[in-house]
């Protein structure tokens, strides 16, 4: 058998700490002067494609390669996995401000597929920017591969690979043969940080950039954002004098008694 | 540790006749006897010292109440209900509280570590300046003696009362009275919370000029009235230069209304200046305005993994030279630091491997490609030249805070794990870390504490036997502020005794401050004198007996006792 070739695919988003503001025309979320980073389900999914090579051996698995679709600062989030471990990076770059459907993510991804030729797919289950939860699932209907999403716990033997899901009534395990399409949950590891020397080496390892024209996948967004507003502000609570206010303020206040 | 409401209290001093001191964190009163004990087991081990304390004799007496100042009665709380709302008082039910009250009460007597307990029977929280002045005029009539509290976070015993003091709690007073978009300057009130004021602050592109670990709890007018360091200390300075003005309640209830807005002003004396780090003995802070720096939207951590105390210096050199005006934090802490943060936080370590030292790195400054290409550069010339045996930089906010928490996790992670003595120095960088492995030795030679982790795994505070689990040191470089920490099974005599005086003597020796950024307190009074000379605290004194000619604000504490007063 020859080696396996993990493909995990990385977002950038919105730091997950930094606080979330509308923008003015109510069209989105400010992103100018905010923090990015690598989406956490993302930041997982590397972790795990680490892991599977450092448990079943660098000959085992030959290549990770780490892709993202985004504006040229996209980069940063690509370098961050080859600082984690990643071997290569691909970027589908496109112009900023641009909003990249999960379908059309899914298209890109499949047309690297066509070209990397991986026998696992990574991917975060969901970005925390859209929360779509869609980008694994449309991928593998694309591609006709297995899906095993929301996975907690994953294990790969021979071209057997298992997966530990976390479902409503307690865990689910399936299995499935490669190639297939893998979404991480949050438990399934806990990434690592990027050491400086790894950080060093990564500057030095590939990245290939691409265009959505290049691989002829059109990327024009099918979804129209009527408005974005923010949750209505919480107010604050007060101290009643008495059990009688109390009741008063739930029957005429409140309306609940 | 808990005292019954008859006790003495936890506190040893030396008599007037001997010139040293013992301890300041006993259980209970040391009988002679026990104290014979801990000198004769320290006799042995003292010929190495340096220092001529081993010549000296020990005797220690406890501090009793000034009976100088008058009990507090139902007519003095009676008194304080014709101009504070009834929740504004706390008292127990001897004096009319209600057993609800009497248990509340039990927060504000004890300090944040556990050490230090008072049994005060009333707490007032007034909620003006004016407030404020009604309650000190009528105590300094009365001769009662008064603690100012804030967020109760001091490590000194600064905050509690040692007898029956009037807890006067600054907690109601937190609202904001200004703030000018243009200067950053912001106006509030003592009882402001620092992490609330910083939450403020950001929502204006600001962030507050200081921060330490008790953010969350610890009041501006604690801070300022402690002259509080923390982390942000080597880029914006001390408080003496980020604090514009004050309002101040002195204690015949005058208002001091000095809380300017002007950086600068150069008519007569700067009466504020007095106020900061006074711990409450001149009077009580009201009003706080304080110059805040624009926030920076570009933060970067790293931490690094070092092989000894001199690869630290050597990168701090070179970290200050190459980061210049964007660094804003460097500090460090020791390996056992490190095992015990990430254990009790569940923490996975940023690095591989284990190192001696570790090194946490901030960066804050305008523009993000700017910082990170420079920060880049000396981390990588950092490892290159072995300087760094090896270091990791956060990729997200999320890991910047994980980062933060190794190390401002560190005081609650001993915390948990045991007693804790701490000690805060300053002293001169190339020999800051030389008193821990000192300690150890000394500790290790009188028998307490063995670096084998079987001997003080089992441990409880019930074991017959005093047993240090950890001689621990971690603090900030930028500053020469080291945190010596001992973690014991409990507190007791026989550790204090090996600590003290030694650690102040051997601060003195290097011309150091026995309190860098804790303040004197309860525990440390009686040791100003290795800091400061007799000329300058005798000029204390007498400041001390200009504002506060009875003696009533937070009493036994601060200055030396011997010389506080002459009624005592």
């Amino acid at each position: 058998m020859s080696g396996l070739r993990i493909l995990v695919g990385v977002k950038r988003v919105v730091d997950f700490a930094a606080k979330v503001r509308v923008n003015s025309q109510q069209t989105g979320v400010e992103t100018a002067n905010v923090k990015h980073s690598m989406n956490p389900f993302d930041e997982i999914a590397v972790e795990e494609a680490i892991r599977l090579r450092e448990k079943l051996g660098k000959d085992k698995v030959t290549e990770i390669i780490a892709l993202t679709c985004g504006p040229k600062k996209s980069q940063e989030t690509l370098r961050t996995a080859l600082a984690m471990g990643a071997d290569k990076g691909v970027h589908v770059e496109v112009a900023d401000g641009q909003i990249l459907e999960p379908l059309a993510v899914a298209k890109l991804f499949s047309k690297i597929v066509e070209k990397e030729k991986p026998d696992l797919i990574l991917l975060g289950k969901q970005a925390i920017d859209d929360d779509s939860n869609q980008t694994g699932q449309m991928l593998a209907g694309l591609l006709s591969w297995p899906q095993a999403t929301f996975a907690s716990k994953l294990d790969i033997q021979d071209k057997l690979l298992t997966v530990v899901r976390e479902v409503d009534g307690g865990l689910e395990t399936i299995a499935t043969k490669l190639p297939a399409v893998v979404t991480a949950d949050l438990r399934l590891n806990e990434p690592r940080y990027a050491s400086l020397p790894n950080i060093m080496k990564a500057k030095k390892k590939k990245i290939e950039t691409l265009t959505p024209k290049d691989l002829n996948v059109d990327v024009t967004q099918r979804l129209e954002t009527l408005k974005v507003t923010e949750p209505p502000k919480r107010k604050g609570g007060i101290v009643v004098g008495s059990v009688d206010e109390l009741i008063d303020k739930l029957r005429n206040e409140a309306g609940v008694l | 540790m808990t005292l019954p409401n008859t006790a003495k209290p936890a506190i040893l001093l030396t008599s007037q006749t001997t010139t040293t001191t013992a301890s300041a964190a006993s259980a209970s009163a040391a009988s002679a006897s026990a104290a014979a004990v801990a000198v004769a087991s320290l006799g042995s081990n003292l010929n190495s010292s340096p220092f001529k304390s081993s010549a000296r004799s020990y005797a220690d007496i406890a501090i009793e109440r000034n009976p100088q100042f008058k009990k507090i009665t139902k007519q003095d709380i009676d008194h304080f209900k014709t101009f504070l709302e009834p929740q504004s008082i706390l008292a127990t039910t001897d004096i009319g509280g209600t057993i609800d009250e009497a248990k509340e009460l039990d927060g504000y007597n004890t300090d944040w570590l556990g050490k230090y307990k008072g049994r005060s029977q009333v707490v007032l929280r007034p909620k003006s300046t004016q407030q404020v002045s009604k309650i000190l005029k009528y105590c300094n009539d009365q001769k009662i003696a008064v603690v100012p509290q804030g967020g109760n976070t001091g490590l000194v015993g600064g905050g509690v009362p040692v007898f029956d003091e009037v807890i006067v709690s600054l907690g109601s007073m937190n609202n904001i009275r200004d703030f000018n978009e243009t200067s950053g300057i912001l106006v509030c009130d003592s009882g402001c919370i620092l992490e609330e004021l910083d939450k403020f602050a950001a929502g204006h592109g600001f962030s507050m000029p200081l921060d330490l670990g008790a953010k969350g709890s610890c009041h501006i007018g604690g801070n300022v009235s402690t002259n509080a360091g923390g982390i942000r200390f080597i880029r914006y300075g001390s408080l003496h230069g980020s604090v514009l003005g004050l309002e101040v309640v002195l204690p015949d209830g005058t208002i001091v209304d000095n809380l300017g807005t002007l950086p600068k002003d150069s008519t007569g004396y700067d009466l504020k200046q007095l106020f900061i780090g006074a711990e409450g003995t001149l009077g009580i802070v009201t009003g706080v305005s304080i110059v805040t720096p624009p926030r920076p939207n570009s933060v970067n951590v790293a931490v690094l993994g070092v092989s000894s105390y001199d690869a630290v210096q050597k990168a701090f050199r070179k970290v200050r030279r190459d980061l210049a005006e964007v660094l804003s934090a460097f500090e460090f802490w020791d390996t056992r630091c490190m095992q015990i943060v990430l254990d009790h936080n569940n923490l996975r370590s940023p690095l591989e491997e284990e190192h001696p030292f570790y090194i946490l790195i901030e960066t804050s400054g305008s523009k993000k490609d700017h910082d990170d290409e420079k920060l880049a550069e000396c981390l990588e010339s950092l490892l290159e030249n072995e300087i760094i045996d090896d270091g990791a930089l956060a990729q997200d906010e999320t890991q910047v805070s994980k980062m933060w928490s190794m190390r401002e996790g560190i005081p609650e992670s001993l915390g948990k794990w045991g007693p804790t003595y701490k000690y805060d120095i300053s002293i001169p960088i190339g020999v800051l870390y030389d008193i821990v492995p000192e300690m150890a030795n000394r500790l290790e030679q009188a028998g307490l504490y063995s670096k084998d982790p079987k001997t003080y795994e089992s441990a409880s505070k019930d074991d017959p036997n005093v047993v240090v689990k950890g001689v621990l040191g971690y603090g900030h470089i930028g500053d020469g502020n080291l945190h010596l920490n001992v973690v014991a099974n409990r507190f007791d005599k026989k550790v204090t005794d090996v600590l003290e005086p030694y650690v102040y003597e051997w601060v003195a020796s290097h011309k150091g401050s026995i309190s860098a950024e804790h303040g004197l307190g309860l525990m440390k009074a009686p040791h100003l004198h290795y800091s400061k000379s007799k000329v300058i605290v005798d000029w204390m004194v007498r400041i001390k007996n200009a504002f506060d000619p009875n003696g009533i604000m937070n009493p036994y504490k601060f200055l030396p006792r011997t010389t506080t007063s002459s009624s005592n």
